[in-house]
């Protein structure tokens, strides 16, 4: 085929973004700004605990015990004489560790329980439905109290179980994306093109699900976190020694009259923490996600 | 500049205007999407606000109604017996909206609330604005849906917005804009959503009753050959500014203004087989020439129109008044 | 509906030799729509008919205008054209194969058969390139080999009327007349034969409208385009195209040469049409009073009679089919406005 050359005015094209009247959205946002750094900071200090915490988290210092906050620990000592600071570094390692690992369980498994129902359609869609909704009508922490049941006590059964119980939500945001992108016309188009079913999926659905999926993954790490805590805090999460902050929550509910700093230090770095992670996560839902968008 | 009560108005001038527009310039951020617009519009008459998209002729009905938000309006609208539209309190602008000056709405099904069946809104409208009692209210509404062409207008007074089509939807949109009897109708689009035989009923309609009630009335339309069969006198809008204006037959028969002549050319008459395109699309406002806005796509810029913006003068000598033949342009037709 | 009948199918008799691409006899369309004011737990449903007694011959090399007001059943007859639907009833046949068929064999159906959306963006992938959507289309059926990928998208980029920079950019970036260039890019990359068009040149300024309006010539005349065309406009319809078949509730009430229907329609609705265009100066002429009854009560008779301004009584018992008038002219109507050697219609 030959193409005649064109006689058609070209006419320009609009700006790609607006430059004027645009600020980075660092400016625009300061309060994302903060709980980045803030988020920033605690990723830093739990890839490198081993160098920035003070002393070893899990050394016992029987002539330390319970000592209040002071210079040589600036966060006190529990029970058994172990640096919270340290160990509240260090249990920033666990708490992101699970907290990432199972959102990242959770989300493949909501992909792809959500995709098959919102593409399969029939008693598929009705069956897989029926099961996420009754997954749903539990809390996620009674789901993962249930699989850590099954699976037993650790760090790796606690990133499953949490994970597990993290499916349901995703599958339900992956199948309301699946069946907004399957009815647009681009769709469609790509049928009318003879295109295999398949790889209209791949090519065409897929990547128009991934993305609002990981908006999902920001901003449903914090849950994770928090239901880990929670199980560890119930004694049937993570094992003692290991510092977790749930763990170590737990430890310091019995001397909380006279050492409120136990409970209160990890309390407090879970609290800063999961504050943090959701302001991170609204303002890249806020910014990225075009139905969101103000003014646009 | 471009400010009309610099040419002198003669004062037997037949109808004293019913609005007059001076300067209405509306920014929006850093973008002026309105820029001096001044127009005149005299008791009786139909007016035709015509232009593409981004002309700013819709921001013109809007800023009169006082319903533009986030932008800010410069310069003075003249309701004769009402005062400056622009600068009145809130409190007597709600009260002039359906009572003075009303609009009918482009999207009909967008613009009727759907929780409420069209009855109620027409009532509610002719209670607030009439000072009516319930049972007169609705004496009223079914003689104005029956004035508008609705069929059994008491059986469609509990219909819902939903529940009509869009040309009845249109249809309500006109009673109810009509409910206030005001004198000053705007209507935005009223039918670009239409189908064209559902467009003539309409057209028609809204023709018909304003003139039946001696209402004057400004149309915003984009159909050039539209805006010549139902309106008197003609704007022609360019990126936010007036360039050309006056009887419609002048204007699109005598057209002075290049981009009037561009803009008729691009009209497709039945059977008509030869059409040049225009080349290029409106600068978006951070390119705007300092000059003519025109002036970057006119087949007869002269040097001087990049950097000098054209006045609106009259086309002939012997005209003077704000209602006869006017354009802005350096190198005229 | 006998093989007879079918045979004396007008515009088929009477056309240059060429080809037909498309034939559509007696094509019918009825869904099951919910029975109106059925009660709550009722699955009463009634057959909507959205096109009853189809008759449309589409020739190779034809530019044809498909035009109708809303309700008119375009949108159903574009769909059973491109294969995405079979008809409930008659024959709608590609190259003399039944379309749902050749679409279901093989990519040359799809191939030949590129279609711009009247929602242009809404066609266009948002999270794809304008270069990435103009290659889906070469790659899929393997129309150039992928080192001469790139060269050809730049090519019909340019034949299109975009700047060359277009392909870096997404959709989002662009404004409607130039989402539109890309979709028409995007539908000529399967090097097709028949380009079908929904609206293609709506809701744009004039200015735009121009622009693709000469675009869309300019290719059909170099590549020889049999163009399928729907619209409202009868000023776009007879810029555009040679050929008119105008639709009423669905069925094709009036077909022939643009020119000729237009200058002189044979049915009161294609005139009625034709009236409410506007036209510089003239006055609005009275429209047709009330609007388009609902499918799914259709009025006895011509379903035009509850409208029609010369309605007879005969108009109100006898449904009229389509039925040649003269000169590849054909109108559904007992008594057409322009009776020059006007054959008898036929009558169901």
């Amino acid at each position: 085929m030959s193409l005649p050359s064109s006689d058609a005015a070209i006419p320009p094209l609009p700006r790609a973004k607006a430059p004027r009247g645009r600020r980075s959205m660092f400016l625009r946002r300061p309060f994302f700004t903060v709980a980045l750094i803030v988020a920033a900071a605690y990723v830093l200090a739990a890839t490198f605990a081993p160098h920035v915490a003070p002393f070893d988290p899990v050394k016992q210092d029987f002539m330390a015990m319970m000592q209040g906050p002071s210079l040589v620990h600036p966060l006190g000592t529990d029970s058994y004489g172990q640096d919270i600071l340290s160990r509240v570094i260090y249990g920033a390692r666990y708490a992101l560790i699970i907290g990432i690992f199972s959102v990242l369980i959770g989300a493949a498994g909501g992909l792809v329980i959500g995709l098959a129902a919102g593409l399969s359609g029939g008693w598929l869609e009705w069956a897989l439905m029926r099961l996420i909704d009754s997954i749903l009508a539990l809390p996620s922490l009674i789901l993962a109290v249930a699989f850590i049941a099954i699976l037993g006590q650790g760090v790796d059964k606690v990133v499953v179980a949490v994970g597990l119980s993290m499916i349901g939500p995703f599958a339900r945001t992956v199948r309301a994306d699946v069946m907004q992108v399957r009815v647009q016309l681009f769709i469609e188009a790509a049928q009318l093109m003879s295109i295999p079913y398949l790889r209209v999926v791949w090519r065409h659905v897929l990547p128009n699900v991934i993305f609002p999926l990981a908006v999902q993954v920001t901003i449903r790490v914090s849950e994770a976190i928090l239901v880990s805590s929670s199980l560890s805090f119930l004694g049937i999460g993570v094992t003692p020694p290991t510092p977790d902050w749930g763990l170590m929550i737990a430890e310091g509910r019995d001397f909380v009259s006279f050492a409120p700093w136990m409970s209160a230090m990890p309390g407090f770095a879970l609290a800063l923490l999961l504050i943090a992670l959701s302001i991170v996560g609204d303002g890249i839902r806020e910014e990225f996600d075009p139905k969101l968008r103000r003014g646009a | 500049m471009n400010d009309m009560t610099s040419h002198p108005v003669t004062t037997q001038d037949a109808a004293e205007p019913i609005l007059r527009l001076e300067g209405l310039t509306v920014h929006r951020g850093a973008a002026k999407i309105l820029d001096r617009v001044s127009l005149s519009l005299g008791r009786g008459e139909t007016l035709a606000l015509v232009g593409e998209s981004g002309a700013g002729k819709s921001t013109i009905a809007t800023a009169l109604m006082r319903l533009l938000d986030g932008a800010r309006v410069e310069g003075r609208a003249e309701l004769d017996g009402a005062g400056d539209l622009l600068a009145l309190p809130e409190r007597r602008m709600v009260r002039l909206r359906g009572s003075r000056l009303s609009m009918i709405f482009q999207d009909a099904g967008s613009a009727l609330n759907p929780s409420y069946t069209v009855g109620r809104q027409l009532t509610t409208t002719l209670r607030r604005t009439l000072g009516l009692s319930r049972a007169e209210a609705r004496a009223k509404a079914v003689e104005l849906f029956t004035s508008v062409g609705i069929n059994d207008p008491d059986g469609r007074m509990s219909a819902f917005p939903h529940q009509l089509s869009g040309g009845m939807q249109q249809r309500v949109m006109v009673a109810i804009a009509l409910a206030g009897n005001p004198d000053l109708l705007l209507a935005d689009e009223p039918t670009s959503a239409l189908d064209v035989t559902i467009q003539a009923q309409i057209v028609r309609l809204i023709l018909a009753q304003t003139r039946a009630r001696g209402a004057s009335c400004i149309f915003v339309l984009h159909d050039l050959a539209l805006a010549s069969q139902s309106c008197d006198r003609i704007v022609v809008l360019y990126a936010g500014q007036v360039v050309e204006s006056g009887p419609s037959r002048e204007v699109l028969e005598r057209s002075r203004h290049p981009y009037t002549r561009q803009l008729k050319s691009c009209v497709l008459e039945i059977g008509s087989k030869d059409l040049t395109a225009p080349e290029g699309t409106v600068p978006p406002h951070s390119e705007m020439p300092v000059g003519c806005r025109f002036a970057t796509r006119c087949p007869r810029a002269l040097p001087r129109c990049a950097g000098e913006a054209p006045p609106l003068v009259p086309a002939r000598d012997d005209a003077t008044g704000p209602l006869d033949h006017q354009f802005a342009c350096w190198n005229p037709e | 509906m006998t093989m007879a009948q079918i045979q004396s199918a007008p515009t088929e008799t009477r056309h240059a030799p060429a080809p037909a691409v498309f034939e559509l006899i007696e094509v019918e369309q009825v869904f099951a729509v919910p029975k109106p004011g059925r009660g709550l737990l009722s699955r009463d449903t009634v057959g909507l008919r959205a096109l009853d007694g189809v008759r449309l011959t589409v020739r190779q090399g034809a530019s044809i205008a498909l035009v109708g007001e809303s309700g008119s059943g375009k949108s159903t007859l574009l769909r059973v054209l491109l294969g995405l639907d079979a008809p409930s009833g008659g024959r709608a046949l590609y190259r003399g194969k039944p379309i749902r068929e050749a679409r279901a064999h093989g990519t040359a159906f799809a191939r030949d058969v590129a279609m711009v959306y009247q929602d242009a963006r809404g066609s266009l992938d948002p999270r794809m390139t304008v270069g990435q959507l103009i290659a889906e289309p070469l790659r899929h059926f393997g129309i150039v080999p992928k080192s001469g990928e790139a060269a050809r998208v730049a090519e019909l980029i340019d034949r299109v009327g975009l700047p060359r920079d277009a392909a870096n950019r997404y959709p989002s970036g662009l404004s409607g007349g130039q989402v539109r260039r890309v979709a028409i890019a995007r539908a000529l990359a399967s090097e097709p034969s028949v380009l079908v068009a929904d609206e293609a040149v709506s809701g744009l300024d004039v200015s735009t409208q121009a622009q693709l309006l000469t675009l869309l010539q300019g290719l059909q005349r170099d590549m020889g385009l049999t163009l399928v065309f729907i619209t409202h406009d009868l000023g776009v319809a007879s810029y555009l195209c040679e050929e008119i078949a105008i639709m009423y509730l669905g069925r094709i009430v009036e077909t022939g040469p643009t020119d000729a229907v237009l200058e002189a329609p044979a049915h009161p609705y294609s005139a009625a049409l034709r009236a409410a265009a506007p036209q510089f100066f003239e006055p609005i002429p009275e429209p047709l009073p009330g609007e388009i009854p609902s499918p799914l009560d259709l009025p006895k008779g011509c379903r035009f009679s509850s409208r029609c301004p010369a309605a007879r009584d005969d108009c109100r018992l006898r449904d009229p089919q389509l039925g040649a008038l003269d000169a590849g002219r054909a109108v559904a109507c007992l008594h057409p406005l322009t009776s020059k050697g006007a054959q008898t219609p036929e009558i169901r």
